[in-house]
C-alpha cells in the first residue's frame, strides 16, 4: 500500500510540473470564471436562475471538454513515459506492478479530479459568499458524474496506452474512441434508424452503452426528469430505469467502464513487456 | 546466484537472445560486452523482470517478474540512458529510498563523494541536470542502499576522471559481497574493473572469459610523459585527465586510476608520434 502511495505521489508531482496540467486548470477555472463575468447567473432559461443556469452550462462544457483532454493527457503521458525510458528505469526499483499500475492511475486521477471540483465548488463557494442559493442536490449529483466521467476515461486511457506501443499509436487510438463516442451520440445511430429501420429500444441501447451519452443524459434528469428535449427516446428510458434509475445508472455504468478498462489495461500491462 | 537457463526473448519475430545458459555467483564482476543490438540490454531487462522470455531466470531462487519486489530490492540499476524525469531531485532520491527501504542520507552520501552538492541540486529537476550529474545520482541511488547485484549500463561512460575515480572506489568496497554485472559495448571501458567477460553477438554468447585481475579497484598510478614538442590537442586531452605540464609543456605528470589504465594508454595512443617516454609507477600512486 505505502508502494502505491508513492507512486500515486510521484505522478501528481510529475503532473502538476507538466504544461497539460496547467492548461488543463487554466481551460476548467477559465471556464468558470468567464460563465460569471458573462453573467450567466443572472440569465433565465428553461426557469433555471442562479447557480444553477451555471452548473447545467459547466457541466454541458466539461462533457465536451473532458473526455478528449483525459484521454489525449494520459495515453501521451504513459505511452511517452514509455517510449523515453522512464519506465525502464523507475521500474527497476523493488515496486510491485500492481502498485505501480494501480498507484499512477490514481495520482492521474487526482490531478484530473481536483481542477474540475475545484473549479465548481469555487463558484459555489462564491455563490454563497454573495447570498446566491445553491442547488446543493445539483452541486452533489454534477459532482458524482464528473467523478465518474473522469473514472471512466482515464481507465479507457489507461487500457489505450497499455495497448499502443508508441505514443502517436496510442493518441490516434484515443482520439479514434473519442471521436467514435461523439458520432454515436446521435448522427450515426440516426443514420442507422433511418437507413436500417432499427427498433428504437436496440437504437437507445446502443446509446445508453455509450459513456458520453449517458452523462449528457444524466445531465439533464436533475432538471427535465421527463426528458422531454429528448424526444420520443424519453419512453423507452423513463419505462425501461426510471428517472431515479436511470441517475443511479448514470453513476454506476461508467464507473463499471472504468474499472473494466483499467483492470483489462492492468492485466495486459502485468503479461507484457513493461517498457 | 544469478542463472539464465535456455533463456530467449523474439520482437517481432527477430531472436534477439537466442537459447542463453549463464550462471553467475556472487563476487563476479561481469564485463557484458557486444556490438549494438547484440542483445546485451535486453538481457538486462530479463533479469530485471521487465521483459516476458523463454526460459527460466532466477536471482537467488526467485523469479524476477514474479517475484519482482523481493528480487529488485537486491539489484541495483545504473541505466545507459537516464531517463527523463522531471521531478526535483530531492523527491527521486527520497521515492528511491522509500521504495527501497534505504535511507535518503545514504544516497546522498555516496552523490557527495562523487563531487555531487546534494543543496544545490535537491530542487532542480532531474532532467535539467548535466549529463555527468545525472550518471552520478543514479549511481549514487544504486549504490546508496544495500543490494547484492549491481546491473550497470555503460556507467561510467560521462563521468570525469576524479568521478570515476572514486566510483571504482565505490565498486571496490563492494567486492566480497556483490556481483557486478557491466555492460558496454567497447572492453576497454570496463576490462580493469572486471573478473570475467561475455561478449554477445545475435543473441548469443559468444565469449566467456576469466581474466586475471591483478589491478586494484582503488589504487592510483604515477603517470610521467615527455613529449617530443608541446602539441595543443594533448595539453587539452592530458588536463581532462587532471595532469600538470612543466618544461613549457614537453613534461607532463598526474595520476591515473588504477582501473582506468587502459582507458589512458588507449587515450594516449593517439598522440605516440610525439611521446618520447612514458612512465606508469604502481608504487608512487596513492591509495595503494
Amino acid at each position: 500500500m505505502k508502494n502505491l502511495w508513492l507512486t500515486a505521489k510521484l505522478d501528481v508531482v510529475e503532473s502538476l510540473r507538466a504544461r497539460w496540467f496547467m492548461v488543463y486548470t487554466l481551460v476548467f477555472g477559465g471556464i468558470v470564471a468567464m460563465l460569471f463575468a458573462f453573467g450567466l447567473t443572472e440569465s433565465r432559461v428553461m426557469g433555471f436562475v442562479g447557480l444553477s443556469r451555471l452548473l447545467v452550462t459547466y457541466i454541458q462544457l466539461c462533457m465536451a471538454i473532458l473526455p478528449i483532454f483525459v484521454l489525449i493527457t494520459t495515453v501521451r503521458s504513459v505511452a511517452g513515459d514509455r517510449e523515453a525510458g522512464v519506465f525502464e528505469y523507475l521500474l527497476s526499483l523493488p515496486v510491485s506492478l500492481s502498485a505501480w499500475y494501480w498507484g499512477k492511475l490514481l495520482g492521474r486521477y487526482i490531478v484530473v479530479f481536483m481542477p474540475v471540483f475545484l473549479a465548481m465548488l469555487g463558484a459555489a463557494l462564491w455563490a454563497l459568499a454573495n447570498k446566491i442559493e445553491v442547488p446543493w442536490n445539483i452541486f452533489l449529483y454534477y459532482t458524482a458524474l464528473l467523478a465518474v466521467m473522469g473514472w471512466c476515461f482515464l481507465g479507457i486511457a489507461m487500457l489505450l496506452s497499455t495497448l499502443a506501443r508508441s505514443t502517436d499509436v496510442a493518441q490516434g487510438a484515443a482520439f479514434v474512441v473519442w471521436l467514435a463516442m461523439v458520432l454515436f451520440l446521435d448522427l450515426i445511430l440516426l443514420g442507422a434508424m433511418i437507413k436500417n429501420h432499427i427498433e428504437p429500444e436496440l437504437a437507445v441501447s446502443i446509446a445508453l452503452a455509450n459513456p458520453l451519452q449517458v452523462f449528457r443524459t444524466a445531465a439533464l434528469m436533475l432538471f427535465d426528469p421527463q426528458l422531454i428535449v429528448l424526444g420520443p427516446a424519453a419512453y423507452v428510458i423513463t419505462d425501461t430505469l426510471g428517472s431515479t434509475g436511470f441517475m443511479v445508472y448514470g453513476v454506476v455504468y461508467p464507473l463499471v467502464i472504468g474499472t473494466l478498462c483499467a483492470s483489462v489495461g492492468y492485466f495486459i500491462f502485468r503479461r507484457g513487456d513493461l517498457p | 546466484m544469478i542463472q539464465f537457463n535456455h533463456v530467449s526473448k523474439t520482437f517481432k519475430g527477430i531472436r534477439v537472445l537466442d537459447n542463453i545458459e549463464l550462471n553467475i555467483q556472487l563476487g563476479e564482476r561481469i564485463a557484458l560486452v557486444g556490438s549494438n543490438g547484440a542483445g546485451k540490454t535486453t538481457l538486462i531487462r530479463c533479469l530485471l523482470g521487465e521483459y516476458t522470455y523463454g526460459g527460466e531466470v532466477m536471482v537467488n531462487g526467485l523469479k524476477p517478474r514474479r517475484e519482482r519486489s523481493k528480487v529488485l530490492q537486491k539489484i541495483g540499476f545504473v541505466p545507459q540512458l537516464p531517463p527523463p524525469l522531471k521531478m526535483p531531485v530531492g523527491q527521486l532520491v527520497g521515492f528511491a529510498a522509500s521504495l527501497c527501504n534505504s535511507e535518503r542520507k545514504r544516497m546522498v552520501d555516496v552523490a557527495a563523494r562523487l563531487g555531487l552538492d546534494f543543496g544545490k541540486i535537491a530542487h532542480l529537476p532531474f532532467v535539467k541536470l548535466s549529463g555527468g550529474m545525472k550518471q552520478k545520482l543514479l549511481i549514487a541511488i544504486a549504490m546508496g542502499r544495500d543490494t547484492s547485484i549491481l546491473v550497470m549500463d555503460e556507467p561510467a561512460a560521462n563521468l570525469d576522471p576524479d568521478a570515476r575515480h572514486i566510483f571504482f572506489e565505490l565498486l571496490a568496497e563492494r567486492l566480497e559481497n556483490t556481483t557486478m554485472l557491466i555492460s558496454s559495448h567497447r572492453l576497454d571501458e570496463v576490462a580493469a574493473l572486471v573478473n570475467r567477460v561475455l561478449e554477445m553477438d545475435r543473441g548469443k554468447v559468444v565469449l566467456d572469459d576469466r581474466v586475471a585481475e591483478d589491478v586494484s579497484l582503488s589504487g592510483k598510478l604515477a603517470c610521467r610523459l615527455k613529449l617530443r614538442r608541446s602539441e595543443e590537442a594533448i595539453a587539452k586531452a592530458l588536463l581532462g585527465w587532471n595532469f600538470t605540464a612543466t618544461n613549457d609543456g614537453l613534461e607532463w605528470q598526474g595520476k591515473v586510476a588504477g582501473p582506468d589504465r587502459l582507458r589512458f594508454l588507449g587515450m594516449i595512443s593517439r598522440y605516440v608520434g610525439i611521446l618520447t617516454a612514458i612512465s606508469l609507477d604502481e608504487n608512487q600512486g596513492d591509495g595503494q
